[in-house]
């Protein structure tokens, strides 16, 4: 099979399709993680995004349910270097080809990915499109250009769960599984595409968790009587989700506040802060983050094309947390006063380095804490 | 953390000589720390036995120590060092120089040196490498941190390996403790092996100590290595995964970058794991390497082992992601923290990161078996390979076959040659060629599935190389050789050698063919960078690799450029010389003001660091390969010259080839290097010039060669043209062998005959290695073989100066290599080895490249040989480089450089532990896999220090056996007495104690093997004898002569095997017993020279 990946700057990459036939429209973003594609593929956040994977080797160990970060993957379409047409591992369930044709996402496969991750890097992200149909550069171009600029668009909303729902499961482990711990918090989790290691990782920190749609008002939220409140990750631009940020402010100094990535932004626009957006993001599993108070690096999982703009919060009363040391985006906040604070990173990883799994600790430490109060 | 200003001096312990299981990747993270150290203000002191390394280089340190590696003669550095050190405090980096250094550091330790003087230990504290060293307090440690192990059991005896083993079922796995490489090492099927492989590895241990284990092979092998700061900081650098099962030592081992078949759970959990493993261990700074094993059947992981230090695999992740781990090292050791270090790479993001590749690293291990007739060629846990390449592909397939063809084994295994029943066995039991035997069994229609089964080869490896078979099969059947079909080729990795097989009709010239046809269809290859980043950020240094992609990032500079073609793997013969000889090249003219454009595919070697050249092409040294860079270097339009005369025999096989296309060669020309290889022309010339050689002939047939045998007179030096390191030459001394020779040993044709020598009997050998710029010439020195001539002279000990030619026939071999060189035009480097026979000397073979003696002669003259000839290649004169040594050699006709008034001896080091079973016999064909030197004021004294830096003690005290052949015997007498003389017993077989006893002497007469028991094995089995001097009796060594020498190397007897020799070692011993032990760092004997001859 064909295909054909077309920027709306013009640039073309011919190739061979997998997975899925048809159309793929979305921001092209790159990233950098040298394990972990499953797991990407299903990110929520990637929703409405076409992902570069720089690992050219690709679907080698295949996919299996447990390494699912949501019900079905969210990416619009993938480009790779190799697509593996077998999988070896001993947890593998289904190659990746058919994975993705399954869920109806489109591969372009055997294409120069180097150079497609140097032009958006020197060039910023952009919109593109995947067809194993039509071939025509200028069409293709001109479609991708027509495509819904991610600056201004509230997909939160969109991917969020539409029902309150109650998660149970624990950290996937393999050898001896880990006891089922009573629980012995309550925490509400907005979902705005909410990854399920989150859920995972706060199931196991030995908390009741109920999820609930990314519109819920925070009235709704403190009258399920939560130990803590837990902001996700998503995808799209922060600054639409007027919602949320209302939200936000209604449960400030009410209950615990925990936030990551997308979670993280509408914290720094409630308090009153700017967000921005970045000319390539961070995606990948190798950024070096400081955490201020010890100087200790942590190697951790990024995934995010905006970031808050540190100046916009220097009247608040808030403490600059985590800063990565690649660029300087601010990484990680806290508020000096209130029970709140977020990560602009991933601490739940998957897929990327557990370093900062110690903040569920944390949220966990906030939450007793405050019931002490 | 910053820097630790409390710190004044640092000493470096390097790892010695080459071995196997520790070669040149030493030498790059020890000049890595050096270069880092000094860079900070620290006063750097390095000691090395090993003279071919670019660490030793004076420039590298402030004081250099060309010493034994043992516990005295470091003892003896530490306390002049330490007198001298004045303030601040005096540290030792004991992890940059392999096990050798480590050991060494915790018997120091141990032994309250470190104490005594005040050195505190950096990069590793000696809590943490007992902890990691020691398999039982490892165990401990990771029971202790919840982590899965294989079960075993520490012993001391056989009684107790038998009934752990009957506990958890054979097969067991046996690990010495405490040896290199796995030395001693293997696997048990059942009680006999057990028995044999145990009282073996009990021996080979310096605790007397082996781990028996529970067998995990046809496990997955992963390696992660790690970086830890003072802070706690730790990174991993880079994941490896092994093609090859649990089973095969990881050095023995294809190996792939990053992993390749682990989810993010599960290299996550890996990660938890490795980096749960420092810090239990508690190395606090620095590189380690940790190893795990996954049953690919359940995901159970089972921590395997760690290196409390950086290692071979250091230095191939370091090579693999671009990421200086031994650099990063060094400065972790002195205070910085991960997040104070910028990567220099990128320049703007700090070291505190874990590179990302979009690329696949594949490393295959060069093997020489053919080197050792006998030695089992089954690959276990003890290694044996003598050398590595690693390639770089945008996929594994073409990684792997870019690795291939690096190799440089020439014929790959033909399908004809494969017998059905021998696939099967080749697949189960791990082999040198085993890939070759995979790729021929998916062939035959193996599925994949059976050759996972029979390998344990991970199924998504075997499906790539299915996929390569099955692409050829196809293009072979269609050959299509159009744009299309030709890139999708090249893409997946495939040459032009073998396109050139499968495309072209007549194989003559097909390569060739190919190229031009890619050329016309715009098939090209494009260099991406290696960046640690996967181009998430822009990159400054251009390390480069080819491909078959769109975009090109390596765009030529206007520059005029310097090309310097390295030496691809090692492999004996063909060593670190060759790598010290090529960065000296880029050093110089770097600093000439040329851009240097390095190629080599060697993991291990300095060349191949990111910045010892401004350009670096990680690439197979072939003609396809080097033709491409050339070419995309020459597109700008810069002046530009390439270099082949300091990679060895790889580049010289390129020169002609190279130079037909057009690439212009600089430097002696490739005409000269070829007439110099030709028999007849180079004969000729000889004749002309009125120099003599031994006679000699050639032959394409059996009848010929016994002709020319004749002609020339027995015995004879019989050889293949064209091969470096002395591969498959005899010494014959009748008809039968030269028949056998013909039959069996050598493939020869029109193109390649056999040559024969007339061997000359009783004569000192002499290396000469001289510079020339087509005019004027110096001789850098003349080397007296310390074994005579028929020993190969990589592995003959030598010395520099010479200690008992005559003056006039010193003066006769400088008039020839003036001659010769000016004959040849050489314009660099040339070698000339002589023999001397009763006075008079003979031409054996005239080299004109960089040789194997060059480092050593540099470091003996304090003269940079090698960087001067790289000078004279871009037109630069002697009488501007040398002025001094012109004038006088023109005054007095002495070309010679001056060592001074001391006496440096390059000793050999030979594979025999790691080969139970082959003979150590010496002949023409080198077996050695390195080199030491010895210095000091006599020449006994510097025998004996290259000797023990070689590994073999030399007594003081004791009982000496001597047993010489016919010839050697009116020498014998002559040894004997000054063995007596210190105080020495003699033992003797008959004919020798005959000899010694009609001179006076008293000797205890000892059974030869076959004659009776006890004979000459059980005394020394039962350590009755302390010195062997053993001359082989004949052109066949007898099986008693095999079984001496066997025993010998088991009981590390020293072994000598010609009378020089013998000589030198009795010099030796009795500068030993004087108590002879001054250090001296190379700087202030190059000073002190210096002030001599001015």
């Amino acid at each position: 099979m064909q295909a054909v990946l077309a920027l709306e700057d013009g640039r073309v990459f011919r190739g061979k399709g997998y997975g899925a036939s048809g159309d793929a429209l979305g921001e092209v973003v790159f990233n950098t993680s040298i394990t972990g594609y499953q797991e990407i593929f299903t990110d929520p956040s990637y929703s409405g995004q076409i992902v570069v994977l720089t690992n050219p080797e690709i679907g080698n160990y295949g996919t299996n349910s447990d390494d699912n970060e949501a019900g079905h993957p969210y990416i619009e379409g993938l480009v790779v270097r190799e697509f593996s047409r077998i999988s070896s591992n001993w947890r593998s369930e289904q190659v990746a080809d058919e994975y993705l044709q399954r869920f109806r996402v489109p591969v372009i496969a055997d294409i120069d990915t180097r150079a497609l991750v140097r032009h958006i890097r020197d060039h910023g992200v952009m919109r593109g499109m995947i067809s194993t149909s039509e071939f025509d550069p200028e069409k293709l171009i001109a479609r991708a250009r027509s495509i819904r600029k991610m600056d201004g668009t509230d997909l939160a909303r969109v991917v969020s769960t539409k029902e309150k729902y109650e998660w149970h499961k624990g950290p996937v482990s393999f050898g001896s599984a880990a006891a089922d711990e009573p629980a012995k918090f309550h925490v509400v989790a907005y979902d705005y595409g909410i990854k399920h290691n989150i859920l995972r990782m706060l199931r196991g920190g030995c908390c009741r968790v109920t999820v609930v749609p990314a519109e819920t008002s925070a009235a709704d939220v403190l009258s399920l009587n939560p130990d803590g409140v837990f902001l996700s990750n998503g995808p799209g631009d922060p600054e639409p989700c007027t919602y949320a940020q209302e939200s936000i402010r209604g449960l400030l100094g009410k209950a615990p506040v925990f936030g990551i990535c997308l979670g993280h932004q509408l914290i720094g626009l409630a308090l009153g802060g700017k967000t921005y957006k970045l000319k390539f993001g961070h995606h990948g599993g190798n950024h070096p983050v400081k955490r201020m108070a010890s100087g200790k690096i942590e190697i951790t999982a990024h995934n995010h094309n905006f970031a808050v703009d540190p100046d916009s919060l220097k009247s608040s009363d808030v403490e600059f947390t985590h800063l990565d040391l690649n660029d300087n985006t601010l990484e990680g906040l806290r508020h000096r006063s209130l029970p709140l604070f977020s990560v602009q990173y991933h601490p739940e990883a998957a897929p990327g380095p557990h370093d900062s799994h110690y903040l569920f600790n944390d949220f966990a430490k906030l939450m007793e804490e405050w019931r002490g109060k | 953390m910053p820097r630790r200003n409390d710190i004044s001096k640092i000493l470096i312990i390097g790892s010695g000589p080459i071995v196997i299981g520790q070669s040149a990747e030493f030498d790059y993270s020890g000049t890595q720390a050096c270069k880092a150290l000094k860079v900070e203000g620290y006063e750097v002191v390095l000691v090395n036995s090993n003279p071919a390394t670019i660490m030793t280089d004076p420039e590298m340190a402030d004081r250099t120590y060309v010493e034994p590696l043992t516990r005295q003669y470091v003892e003896d550095i530490i306390r002049v060092e330490a007198e001298s050190n004045r303030g601040g405090t005096f540290a030792l980096l004991p992890t940059v120089g392999g096990q050798t250094a480590l050991n060494l550091a915790v018997e120091l330790s141990d032994g309250g040196v470190l104490e005594k003087y005040g050195v505190e230990l950096i990069g590793a504290q000696l809590r943490a490498i007992k902890k990691a060293e020691d398999r039982l307090l490892f165990k401990d440690a990771m029971t202790r941190i919840g982590l899965d192990v294989p079960r075993s059991a520490l012993v001391n005896n056989l009684k107790d390996g038998l009934e752990f083993s009957g506990k958890i079922g054979f097969p067991v796995i046996i690990r010495p403790s405490f040896t290199l490489g796995g030395t001693g090492g293997g696997i048990a099927y059942n009680r006999e092996e057990l028995v044999d492989i145990l009282s073996r590895g009990l021996d080979l241990s310096p605790v007397h100590e082996v781990l028996i284990e529970e067998s995990v092979l046809g496990w997955k092998e992963f390696e992660l290595e790690l970086m830890r700061d003072l802070a706690d900081n730790v990174i991993v650098v880079c994941s490896i995964e092994n093609f090859d099962p649990m089973g095969v030592h990881t050095g023995d081992s294809i190996t792939v970058a990053p992993a390749q078949t682990l989810t993010d759970r599960e290299y996550q959990a890996m990660r938890d794991a490795a980096i749960q493993v420092i810090r239990e261990i508690g190395v606090e700074t620095g590189g380690s390497n940790i190893q795990f094993a996954v049953d690919p059947h359940t995901g159970r992981m089972v921590v395997i082992e760690m290196n409390p230090r950086v290692s071979r695999s250091s230095a191939l992740a370091s090579k693999a992601t671009g990421f200086p781990i031994a650099k990063i090292a060094a400065k972790l050791a002195v205070g910085y923290t991960l997040d104070e270090i910028p990567n220099d790479i990128t320049r703007k993001t700090p070291a505190c990161f874990e590179p990302t590749l979009d690329y696949v690293v594949v490393k295959i291990p060069k093997w020489q078996f053919e080197k050792f007739p006998g030695a089992d060629e089954r690959l276990g846990p003890q290694m044996k390979s003598v050398g590595e390449v690693m390639a770089i592909g945008r996929t594994f397939k073409e990684a792997l076959l870019k690795g291939v063809r690096s190799l440089e084994t020439g014929k790959p295994l033909e399908a004809e040659k494969i017998e059905p029943r021998l696939l099967t066995q080749r697949l189960v039991t791990p082999h040198p060629e085993r890939l070759q035997y995979i790729r021929h069994a998916l062939g035959y229609g193996y599925s994949v599935k059976q050759v996972a089964k029979l390998t344990g080869v991970d199924p998504w490896f075997l499906q790539q190389v299915s996929d390569i078979a099955a692409f050829q099969a196809e293009l072979e059947s269609s050959r299509d050789g159009t744009a299309e079909g030709l890139r999708q080729a090249k893409r997946m990795g495939f040459s032009d050698a073998r396109l050139g097989k499968l495309l072209m009709e007549n194989g003559r010239g097909a390569p060739e063919r190919v190229r031009q046809l890619r050329a016309r269809e715009d098939v090209r290859p494009v260099y991406k960078r290696v960046d640690t980043c996967a181009a998430e950020f822009e990159s400054f240094t251009p390390y480069l690799y080819s491909t078959y992609e769109e975009e090109d990032e390596a765009a030529p500079t206007e520059r005029r450029k310097i090309i310097i073609l390295g030496s691809g793997p090692n492999r004996i013969g063909q060593g670190i010389e060759f790598d010290y000889c090529c960065c000296h090249a880029s050093f110089a003219l770097r600093e000439d003001g040329y851009e240097t454009v390095m190629v080599n595919c060697n993991p291990e070697t300095v060349s191949t660091d990111y910045d010892t050249s401004d350009r670096l092409y990680f690439e197979p040294l072939t003609l396809e390969d080097v033709l491409a860079v050339y070419e995309h270097e020459a597109a700008s339009g810069a002046p530009i010259g390439v270099i082949v005369q300091f990679g060895g025999q790889t580049p010289l096989n390129l020169a002609l080839p190279l130079k037909a296309a057009g690439v212009p060669i600089i430097g002696t020309s490739p005409e000269s290097i070829d007439l110099a290889e030709d028999r007849k022309r180079f004969g000729k010339l000889l004749e002309e010039l009125g120099i003599p050689q031994p006679p000699g002939g050639m032959a394409t047939s059996v009848g010929e060669a016994l002709a020319a045998a004749n002609r020339v007179g027995y015995p004879v030096l019989v050889r293949p043209s064209y091969v470096l390191g002395g591969r498959a030459m005899v010494i014959a001394f009748d008809d039968p062998t030269v028949i056998r020779y013909m039959n069996e040993a050598v493939e020869y044709s029109q193109d390649r005959p056999v040559l024969i020598d007339h061997f000359l009997e009783d004569a000192t050998e002499i290396d000469v290695d001289a510079l020339c710029d087509g005019k004027d010439v110096i001789i850098g020195g003349i080397m007296q073989h310390i074994e005579e001539a028929g020993i190969h002279s990589g592995d003959s000990s030598c010395v520099l100066p010479a200690v008992d030619i005559p003056d006039h026939v010193l003066r006769t071999i400088r008039e020839y290599t003036f001659r010769l060189a000016r004959a040849l035009n050489v314009i660099g480097l040339v070698n000339v080895q002589y023999a001397v026979q009763r006075e008079k000397v003979y031409v054996i073979e005239v080299n004109p490249r960089a040789s194997r003696t060059v480092p050593y002669v540099s470091k003996a003259t304090g003269v940079p040989l090698a960087k001067i000839a790289a000078r004279l290649m871009t037109g630069r004169k002697l009488r501007d480089l040398l002025a001094e040594q012109v004038e006088r050699a023109s005054e007095s006709g002495c070309y010679g450089l001056e060592t001074g008034s001391f006496y440096y001896v390059k000793s050999p080091v030979f594979p025999w532990s790691k080969f139970p079973g082959v003979d150590t016999v010496l002949g023409p064909e080198m077996k050695s896999t390195g080199e030491v030197m010895g210095v000091a004021e006599q020449f006994g004294a510097a025998f004996a220090k290259a000797q023990i830096a070689a590994g073999q003690m030399l007594p003081t005290s004791g009982t000496a056996f001597v047993s010489v052949n016919e010839r050697d015997k009116r020498h014998v007498e002559q040894i004997a007495r000054m063995l007596v003389g210190m105080g020495f017993d003699l033992v003797a077989t008959h004919g020798t104690a005959d000899v010694l006893e009609r001179a006076g002497f008293q000797v205890e007469r000892v059974f030869k093997v076959e004659e009776g028991r006890p004979n000459v094995v059980d005394l020394i089995k039962g350590d009755k004898i302390h010195l062997i001097i053993n001359t082989p009796q004949g052109p066949d060594p007898f099986f008693d002569e095999k079984a001496i020498r066997r025993a010998a190397v088991l009981r590390r007897i020293p072994t000598i095997t010609t009378i020089s020799a013998a000589r030198a070692a009795v010099e030796g011993i009795a500068a030993l017993q004087r108590g002879e032990l001054a250090v001296h760092a190379l700087q202030e004997l190059h000073a002190r020279r210096a002030a001599v001859t001015s």
